[in-house]
């Protein structure tokens, strides 16, 4: 036994030795795991092989296992099943794995099966499944979708996730938790003296790695190992710094006024690699840059989400072969595979998390011992100190963690009507499957047969007049007969909800990309928009296509996506308070320097506030009363405690508040003064019946109506429609507000409604970090000012705070009276 | 429930409802439009589960508008129903026998694609495009009021809704009634229907409904 498990590890280290490769030692250690059957989490950064360690491990196990004929085996079913998070990285993954398998003339086919595999390509793999697979979690769940996926998927011996930490924490991650609890499963289906399926995760670091390893190997109900990369990388971040702070704008979120600093930068490096934090904002940038350096024209492209596949693959091409200078691209290009050279890496704007900024950081310098170098360009003059204390924070390695979702409702109709609409499932084996994920763990039987009866009965419903079809009941078995219903689900399966998406065609042909129907329906046909770096003039929008020309106009409208607005994490947050510290104090930094005279400005006005101090600012101008508090703590801890800040303070007077945040603070603004000082501020922050004005805050506010966007399209309530389906497809549209409202009036128990809820009361309002939010505030010295003007710290927030929320102890009737009354005044 | 609020027009009085109606005392009949029966079992009937329980309701409430107003007819000024023909439509029936003796007029809205003979069978006269009666017209769509035609008209099709706002970046929206100069929007009955946000313009008159009462808009 012992000769025979050395066959495939020698072949492999003597291949790599041919190569000049080196094995990592966390290679090795993951190559003799697998060997020991076991499964686990490899801990490694992008760039350092981690692609090899599970792979080439999978292979070890293959020729020890057929060490005469591996080589002329064919056929063999599937072997490795390969779930990456991006379809982008599917193709540079499979040429790296071919590149080995023909190397070492092992007769094994790699396919890729994602949103882009052609119809013909997923009949071949139909008929002859490769040996690998690399799949998305979506497609993986159509492959569940499909008559005999258990034949199909129950050869596989492992089952590895790649990037494991983008998933978890997210629907998707959901999605893969589900898949494996059921095709573990399908090994026994086909022969029942098997092994189980190894289940291999691949993550970057994390805050919880060890969590992150319970979650993916939950259903296996295995302790599992934790394998990591000692890798010890140095990272230079280089700010660049406004030649005259003092007129670069104090909110905003583009920065091209520094457009002009990145050519050197460009210049310099073979590669560059471009982040923007958002779609529509990366479209301007690639524009400005063009037109800043118009040398750079033909040598630089655009890369994100919306664009269309075939122009994405070749910008992925085109990096891969060093044909680019730069890439201007969204977390599009994040991850990235060993195989990419990039040299430098620029951010524009907060990366929002340390984890996030170190990810991209490491995109370039990928050989061991090179140094990663990342430029972080500021969109507005404070987001220098973030640059401050990113350095702080990656000193001290406060890297974030990723918490998985449980009790996801939504996804798991979506998954039952997938499983329905294959083979159909049987409710008891499935709820042993689904309860063995940790995301499902603690789902009663009483829930469960909540979930069962939208998918039967639909709900409340008037007997004698109802005709609800979904899924049937035939001898314990539950499936979707009609074929209608069936297809509608294959394209409505995954988690990632954006708005409807319309394609963007040329007059004359040529499809440019998609577009979210909410921003193209805001246009009149003449207006000219950009997208993939085109602009271009909306003729008219017929179908699901918006007919388009080439346009030479230079007033153009850069569509803003809903998506990618992301909240400073918690611990970037806590060093930015430390970083204030330092303000006027130490300038020792560069960025704090730089940022000398707007702070003496704040100081003139207000106040700066300290770590241990919790600043109120008061201002009253034309728009009303503001109340700006500024807690430091993202986005979303800052809505959930606006939230009960308001309801706190309705509670003193009848008020009415438009609520905005970013994340250093929030404001409460409203048309009357509003009733704090030095006498109650204090209270106002206390967690004293905390519990209890969470929930009564979370009902006034539109965060329980936000998530249930993204529950109705997942949980299948919205229809969005599909090619040739006109008219009567029409009838079958409603938007999630509209649902949210009737389910609100009309069926409050509804699952899909809770769980809205219970999103907000999980990941939103979670009571016990605002408990430590606030007990930090109570803690701290409360400074109250009233500035006579904005100050810098409270202008970004007054001006452009996204989300607006609402707030209201007054009746409707009163709103409306005093509206008017104020009409009539002006 | 509040007490409607009365506008005239060309010596016609119409009370308006919060019930999202209007009654013509002249001519005692019930007009509203946008109902949309059967979109409940029309979403069910594919699979997506809404509560029935709005549908059963829109039908109640049209009842007891009935009843409070001893109305004679009924004017639907289109989409009285959602789409084909489904079981929720048998309860209309059964709920329109109980009421045989009112007279029931529907003007044709773009989602009324029954076949002919399902509205004989309900007592439903049908008219198509313009409809008149008594000096007032009736029309779904705006979009296709005749120029010529002097008549006063009520129309639907929009779902409108008023937004109104104030200091302090606050806005509100309501469902409401528009009354332009030649023409009137009327709100949609059904409470599963989404809405069309308008703003008043100078010299038109606009009544918001805000939860059970009738506020005009200045």
């Amino acid at each position: 036994m012992k000769a025979k498990a050395n066959t495939g590890l020698s072949i492999i280290r003597e291949w790599m030795a041919h190569k000049g490769y080196e094995p990592f030692a966390f290679q090795e250690e993951s190559w003799q795991q697998i060997l020991a059957g076991k499964s686990g989490l490899v801990n490694a950064p992008t760039g350092c092989g981690k692609t090899f360690s599970v792979f080439l491990g999978s292979i070890i196990q293959y020729i020890n296992e057929q060490p005469s004929d591996f080589r002329k085996k064919k056929n063999l079913g599937l072997q490795l099943l390969w779930i990456t998070p991006l379809r982008a990285l599917a193709k540079d993954i499979a040429r790296a794995m071919e590149e080995v398998l023909t190397e070492l003339s092992i007769p094994w086919q790699v396919g890729i099966r994602n949103g882009d595999t052609s119809t013909t390509e997923r009949q071949k793999q139909k008929k002859y499944m490769p040996e690998v697979l690399i799949i998305t979690p979506e497609s993986l769940h159509l492959l569940l979708a499909q008559k005999g996926y258990p034949s199909v998927l129950g050869s596989v011996r492992i089952i590895a996730m790649d990037e494991w930490h983008e998933l978890l924490g997210s629907k998707r991650g959901v999605q893969v938790e589900l898949a494996v609890s059921r095709i573990i499963h399908c090994r026994k289906t086909i022969d029942a003296s098997a092994k189980t399926p190894q289940v291999w995760g691949i993550s970057a670091t994390i805050g919880n790695l060890e969590e992150a390893k319970n979650v993916l190997l939950a259903p296996l109900q295995q302790e599992g190992v934790i394998i990591k990369a000692q890798l010890d990388k140095k990272i230079e971040v280089i700010p660049i710094i406004p030649d005259e702070i003092e007129k670069y704008p104090w909110a905003g979120h583009l920065g091209i006024k520094l457009a002009h600093k990145l050519v050197p930068v460009i210049e310099s490096n073979r590669t560059t690699l471009i982040f923007i934090n958002t779609r529509g904002m990366s479209e301007t940038w690639y524009q400005t840059l063009l037109t800043v350096a118009p040398q750079f024209a033909g040598a630089m492209a655009l890369h994100h989400g919306s664009i269309e596949q075939e122009l994405r693959l070749w910008v992925e091409e085109a990096l891969h072969t060093e044909k680019l200078k730069a890439v201007v691209c969204t977390a599009s290009l994040d991850l990235g595979v060993d195989f990419r050279p990039v040299d430098a890496v620029i951010q524009v704007g907060s990366p929002k998390g340390i984890a996030r900024f170190l990810q991209r950081a490491g995109r370039s310098g990928h050989r061991p011992g090179e140094i990663s170098r990342i430029y972080f360009l500021p969109t507005h003059s404070l987001e220098l100190l973030e640059v401050a204390a990113l350095k702080q924070a990656i000193q001290e390695k406060a890297i974030e963690s990723r918490e998985p979702m449980l009790l996801c409702f939504d996804v798991l109709l979506q998954y039952l009507c997938t499983l329905a609409i294959g083979e159909g499932f049987r409710a008891g084996e499935i709820f042993t499957e689904i309860k063995s994920t940790w995301c499902f763990a603690d789902i009663t039987e009483t829930e469960w047969q909540k979930v069962l009866l939208p998918l039967t009965i639909g709900g409340k419903a008037l007997q004698q007049y109802d005709e609800y079809k979904k899924v049937e009941v035939t001898d314990g078995l539950f499936h979707i007969r009609n074929r209608r219903l069936a297809m509608r689900h294959r394209m409505h399966i995954g988690t990632i909800v954006s708005d409807a998406m319309l394609k963007v065609k040329l007059m004359n042909g040529g499809f440019i990309g998609v577009i979210e129907e909410w921003f193209i329906s805001r246009l009149e046909p003449g207006e000219v928009f950009t997208l993939a770096g085109r602009n271009l003039e909306l003729v008219m929008i017929k179908d699901m296509n918006v007919m388009v020309r080439k346009s030479g106009s230079k007033k153009t409208i850069v569509p803003s996506w809903m998506g990618g607005r992301m909240s400073l994490t918690a611990n970037l947050g806590k060093i930015l308070r430390e970083t204030f510290n330092r303000a006027l104090v130490d300038e020792s930094d560069i960025e704090l320097k730089s940022l000398h005279s707007l702070f003496e400005l704040q100081r003139t006005l207000s106040h700066i506030p300290r770590n241990h101090e919790i600043l109120i600012e008061q201002i009253e101008d034309k728009n009303g009363f503001h109340l700006v508090v500024y807690p430091f703590e993202g986005r979303q801890v800052h809505e959930a405690m606006s939230a009960i800040l308001a309801y706190r303070i309705g509670k003193i007077t009848p008020i009415s508040f438009s609520i905005s945040m970013n994340d250093y603070g929030f404001e409460l603004l409203s048309d009357q003064p509003v009733p704090v000082d030095d006498s109650n501020a204090r209270e106002l922050f206390t967690t004293d019946n905390l519990l209890l004005d969470i929930q009564k805050s979370m009902n006034n506010t539109e965060m329980a109506k936000r998530k249930f966007r993204d529950i109705a399209v997942i949980g299948g309530l919205i229809f969005q429609g599909m090619p040739g389906e006109k008219k009567k497809a029409r009838h079958l549209q409603s938007s999630a507000s509209l649902l949210f409202k009737v389910f609100e009036e009309y069926d409050t128990d509804n699952l899909l409604l809770k769980q809205a809820y219970q999103e907000v009361l999980m990941q939103q309002m979670d009571e016990v970090r605002l408990r430590l939010a606030l007990q930090r505030i109570v803690d701290s010295d409360i400074i109250l000012r009233f500035p006579e003007k904005i100050t810098p710290l409270s202008f970004p927030i007054i001006v452009d705070g996204l989300n607006r929320n609402h707030y209201s102890s007054e009746s409707l009737e009163e709103r409306v009276r005093k509206m008017q009354q104020q009409l009539e005044k002006d | 429930m509040t007490s409607p609020v009365l506008h005239k027009i060309d010596g016609h009085h119409f009370w308006l409802s919060p019930q999202r109606c209007l009654f013509w005392e002249e001519e005692k009949a019930l007009i509203l439009s946008d109902l949309h029966f059967g979109k409940t079992g029309h979403f069910r009937k594919h699979g997506i589960a809404v509560p029935q329980a709005v549908y059963r309701e829109d039908l109640q409430r049209l009842l007891d508008q009935v009843i409070f107003y001893k109305a004679k007819q009924v004017i639907a000024v289109g989409d009285l129903f959602h789409s084909e023909s489904n079981k929720e439509l048998e309860l209309f029936l059964k709920w329109r026998n109980d009421i045989s003796s009112v007279q029931f007029t529907l003007v044709k809205g773009n989602h009324d694609i029954l076949h002919q003979q399902w509205y004989e069978k309900a007592g439903i006269e049908v008219r198509t495009g313009f409809y008149g009666q008594a000096g007032i017209g009736f029309v779904h769509d705006p979009s296709e009021l005749p120029e010529t035609n002097g008549l006063y008209t009520f129309c639907g099709h929009f779902h409108p809704a008023v937004v109104i706002s104030g200091t302090g970046k606050q806005s509100l929206q309501f469902p409401c009634f528009y009354f332009s100069k030649k023409m009137a929007i009327l709100p949609a009955f059904s409470k599963f229907s989404g809405f069309a946000t308008v703003r008043k313009k100078k010299g038109d008159q606009v009544y918001a409904i805000v939860d059970q009462s009738i506020i005009t808009i200045q």
